[in-house]
Order: C-alpha cells, then sequence, then structure tokens
C-alpha cells in the first residue's frame, strides 16, 4: 500500500493538473498490473462494494483510540471527513506491512462473509500495520468516496502517457462492464479491441455551458439547435441482437426501461444512439421528478409504467452497421439517424430530437427564454461538422440554458460544511416572510467565495440564537439572492415547495431584510412555473 | 473566594490585586510571554521573565516593565509569585501563585516538547490547574521535530531544483524563530519579511543563535531570490507582497496543517504541521503531572476537553471564558480577525 499512499500524497501535495497527471503516470510506469487496473477501476467509480458500515468503523476507531465515542464524533465533526478522523486518532502502528494495494483491496472484499467480530479484528489488524496515509487510503477504500482531484478524463489521460495508447481509445476502453476480477489489464487496457465487448457503450460527448451569447461562435448556418431535453442522458446499443442501456453516469440501466426491450428487434445490429431518456405522455415530456420517482423504485411495476413512461429522445448516431462512425462530421451522422428512425416503427419509443430553426442567433434568444413552456432546459448549439468527441471538450457543443428563477431569501439557520469547508458555515437554511412571520423553504451551500464564507462564518459565530447540534439559528439579518432550475408543490415542507437545484447565487447586502420576498411571491412562481403542472 | 477568578479583564488574584495576561487595561499585570493577546497594551505595570521582556519591550513601546528569573519568588500582599518555563517561545511562562497553601498554575500558552529554543517545560505541582485547549481533540498529535524540519529541508531543495523560491508562512514572534533555529542554513540563502526580521533582531540581541537572514526589501530583484527560503507573514503569503517571486512554492508551518480540509482551504502547496502549543497527548501529560484535581480550560476546544477531563479523568474541570485566541491562521500573531477553531 506503501506506494499508492505515497502517489495520495503526491497527488494531494499538488493543485496543478498537470503535475498530478504526471504523478499518476509516473505511478502507472511503476506499478504491477494488478495495481494499475485497480487504479484504473476506483479512478473510474469502480469501488469494491462497501463490506463495512462506517458506525461500526466509528466504534472501534474510538475503542482503539481509547477515547468515548462522543469525542470521536466531535473530533470527526472537526475534521470533515472518517476516513481521516480515524487516521489522525488511532495508535501509532505496531509493525507495518509492504503488501500492495491489491492485496488490501482484496482483504476488504474478503470481509464481507464475515461475522462482525472477525471484520472488527481484520480491521483492527490492518490499521495496525499502517501508516497515517495508509490508514487514510485503506478507510477510503472501505468507505468510497476516493476524491483526490484525479477526475477519469486525467486518469486516462496519466494513462495514455505510460502506456503510449491515445486518450480516446483509452476512454473507450475503460467504459462499460467490467471488474478487475472480471479482467486484466493486458487484456483491457493493453489489447482488447472495444466492440468484442457487445455491451461496451462509447464515452458520452458532454457539452460545457455557454456563458456568453452565441454570437462568437461564428455564422448560424454552421450550427444547429436542439431542445436540452431534462431526464437521464443515456446510450442505446443494439449488438448481436441484444439491447443494452447505458445512463451518463456509466450505470447499466436495460432492466429499469423496459419500454425501450422491443428495439433490440426493431433496430439493426450494430446501432448505437445517444439520446435522452425522458418521461413523456400524451403527446408531452413530464417532469424530471416523474422519472427521478421512477428510478428510485426497486421494481418497475405496470403502474409505474403507466404513470411515468419513458420515450428515448435520439440526439446522435455513434455506430452504424457495426462501424463507430463518432468522427463523421454531425451532419452526416444526424442524417443517418433522420433516415433511420424514418425507416423504423418504434410506435413512439424513440423520437427525433427536433431541431429548433433559426437564421440569426437573436431568433434562438425567446426559444431560450421559452424553454421552461416545453419543460426542457434551455438550447444545446452543436456545430455541424464537430465529431462526437469523447467526455467534456469545449468548442463544437454548448448547452445554453434557460436562465434560473430567483427569489431573495433570509438566512435563519448556518450549519457547518465538510470537507475542504469542515470549519466554515457553509450550509444554509433560508426563508420568505409570510406576513411577519419567516417561513424555511430551502437550503442552499453553494455559490459564495471562500471570502465570503470566511465573513458569514464569523458573523454566525457572533449571532447565534440558539444550537441544535451542528445547526445554529442566527439573528435574521441577511438576504442572499437564492437561484433554482424549478419549483413543484410539497407537501413535506412548511413553505408547500420544494425547488429544483437551488444555489445562493449572491449575498444581495444591497438589500434590507423587510425587502425580501414573501411566500406569495413564492406560490406566484410556483403557479406560473410548476413542473408537471 | 477562589486564589484566581475569571473576569472580564482578565485573570484575577483577588488577596494581590494583580491580574494574569489581563485583555483590558489593569494597575499591575504579570504577563505569561509576549504574543498581542496575553501581553497588551494599556497596563499601567508589567511583570514578566527576563527572556520575556526584550520582545514585550520592543513591541509595547516605553511601558513600566519588571522582569524576574524563572522560579525566582516575588511576594505581593502576602501571596507569592512565581514563573516556570511553559517551552511556547522564549521567555514564556507559567505563573505559579501560593496563598495560604493553595497553589494555582496559569499556563498561558505551553507545550511540553522541547524546541531547542525556548526554555524547555517543566511541570509545577499545584492544586488547580489553567490550561489552554487550543489542539485539546484526539485528532491533533505532533510528530517528532525533527520529522518536520526533515520535511521542510527536503521541500526547499525540491523547489531549489525546480527554480521555485521557498515561502513559508509563519508567526513572526516564536514560529519564525524556532523554523530558523531548526532548518538546515546550508541548503540555501534566508529571506525575511520585514516584521519577522524585525522580532528576529531583537531575540538575536538577546542572546540566540540563529542562522544569518536578510530582510526582503523593494530593490531585490526576482533573481535575488534564486535558491532562497523565505519566512514570510501568514498575511504576506496572500497579498501582493508576493508579486515579487517568479515562481514560488508556499507553504505554512503551523497545528492547523493536521487537518486536510484547512491545508486545502489555505491554498497552500505545502503544509507543515508544527506547533508551539501542546497536542492531545501532551495537554494531558501536563495536566496529569501538575498533580491538580481541579483544571480550568480556556481558549481552544474549551467544552470539549473540560468534557473529557471531567469524565473520563475524573476530575473537576471546567470551561473559562477567556479573550485568548491560541494559534491562528488568519493573523499574523494575535492582532486581527476570527481564528480557525470553533468549538
Amino acid at each position: 500500500m506503501r506506494t499508492f499512499a505515497n502517489l495520495y500524497t503526491r497527488l494531494d501535495q499538488t493543485t496543478k493538473t498537470n503535475a498530478k497527471v504526471a504523478e499518476l503516470a509516473r505511478f502507472f510506469d511503476q506499478a504491477n498490473d494488478e495495481d494499475r487496473l485497480w487504479t484504473v477501476a476506483i479512478l473510474s467509480h469502480r469501488r469494491p462494494k462497501r463490506t463495512v458500515n462506517t458506525t461500526l468503523l466509528r466504534h472501534w476507531a474510538a475503542e482503539l483510540a481509547g477515547i468515548p465515542l462522543w469525542l470521536f464524533e466531535e473530533s470527526y465533526h472537526v475534521v470533515g471527513d472518517l476516513s481521516e478522523a480515524i487516521a489522525l486518532t488511532l495508535p501509532k502502528a505496531r509493525s507495518s506491512n509492504e503488501a500492495g494495494l491489491t492485496y488490501w483491496i482484496e482483504y476488504i472484499k474478503a470481509l464481507d462473509k464475515l461475522e462482525e467480530g472477525e471484520k472488527k479484528q481484520r480491521v483492527t489488524d490492518a490499521w495496525m500495520q499502517m501508516d497515517y496515509t495508509e490508514r487514510l487510503v485503506f478507510n477510503k477504500l472501505i468507505m468510497g468516496g476516493f476524491r483526490i482531484g484525479i477526475s477519469q478524463k486525467l486518469m486516462v489521460r496519466a494513462l495514455a502517457q505510460s502506456t503510449a495508447i491515445d486518450e480516446n481509445t483509452l476512454a473507450h476502453r475503460i467504459m462499460g462492464d467490467w471488474t478487475p476480477d472480471k479482467t486484466t489489464f493486458e487484456d483491457l487496457i493493453l489489447t482488447k479491441d472495444p466492440l468484442e465487448d457487445v455491451s461496451k457503450p462509447y464515452p458520452f460527448y458532454l457539452a460545457y455551458a455557454l456563458e456568453e451569447s452565441p454570437d462568437d461562435l461564428g455564422l448560424p448556418e454552421d450550427w444547429i439547435a436542439e431542445r436540452k431535453w431534462d431526464g437521464i442522458r443515456g446510450q442505446l446499443i443494439v449488438r448481436k441482437g441484444e439491447l443494452f442501456v447505458w445512463s451518463r453516469g456509466e450505470e447499466l440501466v436495460t432492466d429499469k426501461f423496459p419500454e425501450y426491450h422491443p428495439l433490440a428487434d426493431l433496430l439493426p445490429n450494430g446501432t448505437v444512439i445517444d439520446g435522452e431518456i425522458l418521461p413523456y405522455k400524451d403527446g408531452q415530456p413530464l417532469t424530471f421528478n416523474d422519472l427521478q420517482t421512477r428510478i428510485g423504485r426497486k421494481n418497475v411495476t405496470k403502474k409505474i409504467l403507466e404513470k411515468a413512461p419513458v420515450v428515448l429522445v435520439a440526439y446522435d448516431l455513434l455506430e452504424w452497421e457495426g462501424q463507430d462512425i463518432r468522427e463523421r462530421p454531425m451532419e452526416e451522422r444526424r442524417a443517418l439517424l433522420e433516415q433511420l428512425l424514418e425507416q423504423t416503427e418504434t410506435h413512439g419509443v424513440l423520437m427525433l430530437s427536433e431541431r429548433v430553426n433559426f437564421s440569426t442567433w437573436q431568433d434562438l434568444e425567446p426559444e431560450r427564454q421559452n424553454a421552461r413552456q416545453y419543460h426542457s432546459e434551455g438550447l444545446m448549439l452543436k456545430h455541424k461538422g464537430s465529431p462526437y468527441r469523447s467526455g467534456r471538450k469545449k468548442g463544437d457543443w454548448w448547452k445554453w440554458k434557460v436562465d434560473p428563477l430567483t427569489i431573495d431569501a433570509v438566512m435563519i439557520y448556518a450549519q457547518r460544511g465538510h470537507g475542504r469547508r469542515a470549519n466554515l458555515y457553509t450550509d444554509f437554511t433560508f426563508a420568505v416572510w409570510d406576513d411577519k412571520q419567516l417561513v424555511p423553504f430551502t437550503k442552499a451551500y453553494s455559490g459564495l467565495t471562500d471570502k465570503e464564507f470566511r465573513e458569514i462564518t464569523s458573523w454566525v459565530r457572533r449571532n447565534t440564537i440558539d444550537r441544535f447540534g451542528p445547526v445554529r439559528s442566527v439573528e435574521p439579518a441577511h438576504v442572499f439572492e437564492i437561484a433554482f432550475e424549478g419549483i413543484r408543490k410539497s407537501s413535506r415542507h412548511k413553505s408547500g415547495v420544494a425547488l429544483r437545484f437551488p444555489r445562493i447565487s449572491r449575498w444581495r447586502k444591497d438589500k434590507p431584510l423587510k425587502e425580501a420576498n414573501t411566500l406569495e411571491d413564492l406560490h406566484q412562481l410556483l403557479k406560473l412555473y410548476e413542473e408537471g403542472g | 473566594m477562589a486564589l484566581l477568578e475569571f473576569t472580564n479583564k482578565g485573570i484575577y488574584c483577588p488577596p494581590a490585586d494583580v491580574y494574569i495576561d489581563p485583555w483590558r487595561p489593569v494597575r499591575k499585570a504579570l504577563i505569561t510571554h509576549g504574543h498581542a493577546d496575553h501581553s497588551r497594551w494599556g497596563h499601567q505595570h508589567y511583570l514578566c521573565t527576563h527572556s520575556a521582556a526584550p520582545v514585550i519591550r520592543y513591541r509595547l513601546g516605553n511601558v513600566n516593565l519588571s522582569t524576574v528569573k524563572f522560579g525566582e519568588q516575588t511576594t505581593i500582599n502576602g501571596v507569592k509569585f512565581s514563573f516556570h518555563p511553559a517551552g511556547h517561545i522564549v521567555g514564556s511562562a507559567q505563573i505559579r501563585v501560593e496563598h495560604k497553601g493553595e497553589v494555582w498554575v496559569a499556563s498561558g500558552d505551553y507545550k511540553v516538547a522541547p524546541d531547542g529554543l525556548s526554555e524547555p517545560f517543566e511541570p509545577v505541582r499545584c492544586h488547580t490547574f489553567i490550561t489552554e485547549s487550543t489542539f485539546g481533540l484526539p485528532v491533533y498529535r505532533w510528530k517528532p521535530q525533527d520529522t518536520v524540519f526533515a520535511e521542510i529541508n527536503d521541500w526547499w531543495r525540491q523547489n531549489q531544483e525546480q527554480g521555485k523560491v521557498s515561502v513559508l508562512a509563519a508567526y513572526a514572534l516564536g514560529k519564525a524563530q524556532r523554523l530558523l533555529h531548526g532548518i538546515d542554513a546550508e541548503i540555501g540563502p534566508i529571506f525575511t519579511h520585514g516584521a519577522i526580521e524585525k522580532t528576529t533582531q531583537v531575540m538575536r540581541k538577546q542572546g540566540l543563535k540563529l542562522p544569518e537572514t536578510r530582510r526582503i526589501i523593494q530593490q531585490h530583484k526576482s533573481k535575488d531570490f534564486e535558491g532562497s527560503l523565505v519566512l514570510a507573514t501568514p498575511s504576506a503569503t496572500g497579498s501582493n507582497w508576493m508579486r515579487r517571486f517568479k515562481s514560488a512554492s508556499v507553504g505554512i508551518a503551523s497545528g492547523w496543517m493536521a487537518l486536510r480540509g484547512t491545508r486545502r482551504r489555505r491554498a497552500a502547496d505545502r503544509g507543515f504541521v508544527l506547533s508551539d502549543h501542546a497536542d492531545w497527548n501532551e495537554l494531558n501529560e501536563a495536566i496529569e503531572a501538575t498533580g491538580a484535581e481541579r483544571v480550568a480550560v480556556t481558549h481552544g476546544y474549551t467544552n470539549l476537553f473540560a468534557r473529557w477531563l471531567r469524565e473520563e479523568c475524573g476530575l473537576d474541570a471546567w470551561e473559562a471564558e477567556t479573550e485568548y485566541e491560541g494559534e491562528s491562521l488568519d493573523k499574523d500573531d494575535g492582532e486581527d480577525t476570527e481564528n480557525e477553531k470553533d468549538a
């Protein structure tokens, strides 16, 4: 574990992307194949399943450290990261262990079937053979949440540097349904033809948000516009008579959407479509909320299928007649897609993402602003000559989102953040006026700068009225503008509404407390924009 | 009546009518050490150790200051006072107070492990001990300072190889001199921020052997700093002052660097865990060594540490309200703004 722990330390010691990639590439150069493969797996979110729950880990750590549980919990709250809190609290190791990453992952996996007492023995044995960083890494392997500032994209870049294989090829090879138990570094990374695995998806091409007006994009006739649908991005694959559906999170979701199953016979083999999994009924899209409720269910019942049926709105064609056509220009791929959809009767399950026509950029502005009418999030702009790239890339595709809804609200509760912001108050509850009362309606945390968080933290400490565990109620004094993407009725909230993606957009220091918005304003927004209304 | 009381002006001794480290102006103040939150302006009379005096004079100007030797007894209104090494910075003391057979010790700020520069901490037997709790949680446990200095030396050498200046942020009083004393001065030239240079000069004059340093002035060009270590105040590292270095790696030396979250929030390239305050183990050892049955817990994780002492160590421990600040990352040594901690 030492080598991997050292890697972790070095990655943690720099904020510079190139330095991180170079460190990881060096690790790939030196590690054995097993450890390399596991590293690829961990950094592409293929962690071993959790075999010990965190409550047990907390108890064992406190016991081993000789401190009462309450003190451990308080310490954890200050540290903000459980793996780290445990690593910092445990007594000095009794010995060391030279085993590598794979050994410890197998060790963790083997805990699964054991009795609690045996688990405890194994985990504490492991801890007592490790130094601080090894423990930290070991705990993170057990608990997941392995964030070290290396995205999958950067990992692929490092792997490319180490193997001299092109990044796009690697990005493709590591997609899909594999785990280190079922393959080898040699097979997966070095030699495998990705198309041998019939289920293997292509990496998704993701767009950046367009912050400015599209005027700088060049000639409007070089671009197409589509609606940005508010569902789940998905990839539908038909190969050798089998159908696979992947979500953008690289999860195989075929079973969740039986509506698509007939497509296995309707679409020709060697077809891969990129599209949006969208709940759709009576000729119009339902809300994201409907889809979310459906996904949350374990079984797809008949009732759910009736209540929130899905379609696939097709954006792009990635594979055609068994050929990877991602390098062909967008326009050509789209022509093939249109032709395919015309020729195939799918009873409405497969729909084309219609183009939004325009001749000047100005034509598009009202279309973007009206997006909510269509239950869409705005527009997608795609260059006609663009290939289908891997990952998030700037230049050829842009999402041009509708402006968020906003409301001015009063901060009434504050709570400390986690991790990097463990000692700052970063999570706030906001309220609006209902006559002379303040009614809480949402929580929001991101959106302020570190400097603003420090300022508000210092203020919170001085203006606390009451404490409930980690939460403090504060003097109502500060008004913040809250931005959000949607609003719906909710019986669970006192205010009667629930917001989608609420975040702080700015601190309205200019605004007196009395001029914050009211509950009535909120209900007015609900009437205008209610999701699913 | 207690021998020492926590009042709104400071720690007060009624029979002697004197204060220890008061934060409002008083007639007579006994001062543990020269950090700004313990040694404030405006008292009519000050008493501290010989070795704490030069810095206090330098900072407060021409104040009415008397000094005593460590261990020497001073009697005021029948109350016996003596100063004993606290190991926090040079000259820092715990103040022992004895009256009618009852003994209290006010320890100010302290650390137990010797740093090679400050007079090493001495446990003093007492009935009631007043302890800080800046790092009073079990997650704070320091490595031996030699290990930390080796890390700093390696970082400095590595930066040299990469053509970067090593800028290390530290308190002007105490931490900066400890670093100067502990690092390997053979590696390259050492520059200092003005505030650090001045305090260092004062301490050299009182006989401390510290490696040669050069104060940074406007005329210095970026190439003058090649291969050097720069000691800077924490506030300077976040300011325009940094522009003089073409390419720099910024390190912070502080106990708070034990937490990854704090380290990352300060956007430092490297955090070195080095504190002049006692860690969790030292706090517990120090308290045990006093033999005290009663413990007043001041600045830091007061409520948690007091609860630990009460419930787990069987001591009569309570939280005492003071205006001391312990180790902070947002100020240079005690003057301004909020503290990093919140407990």
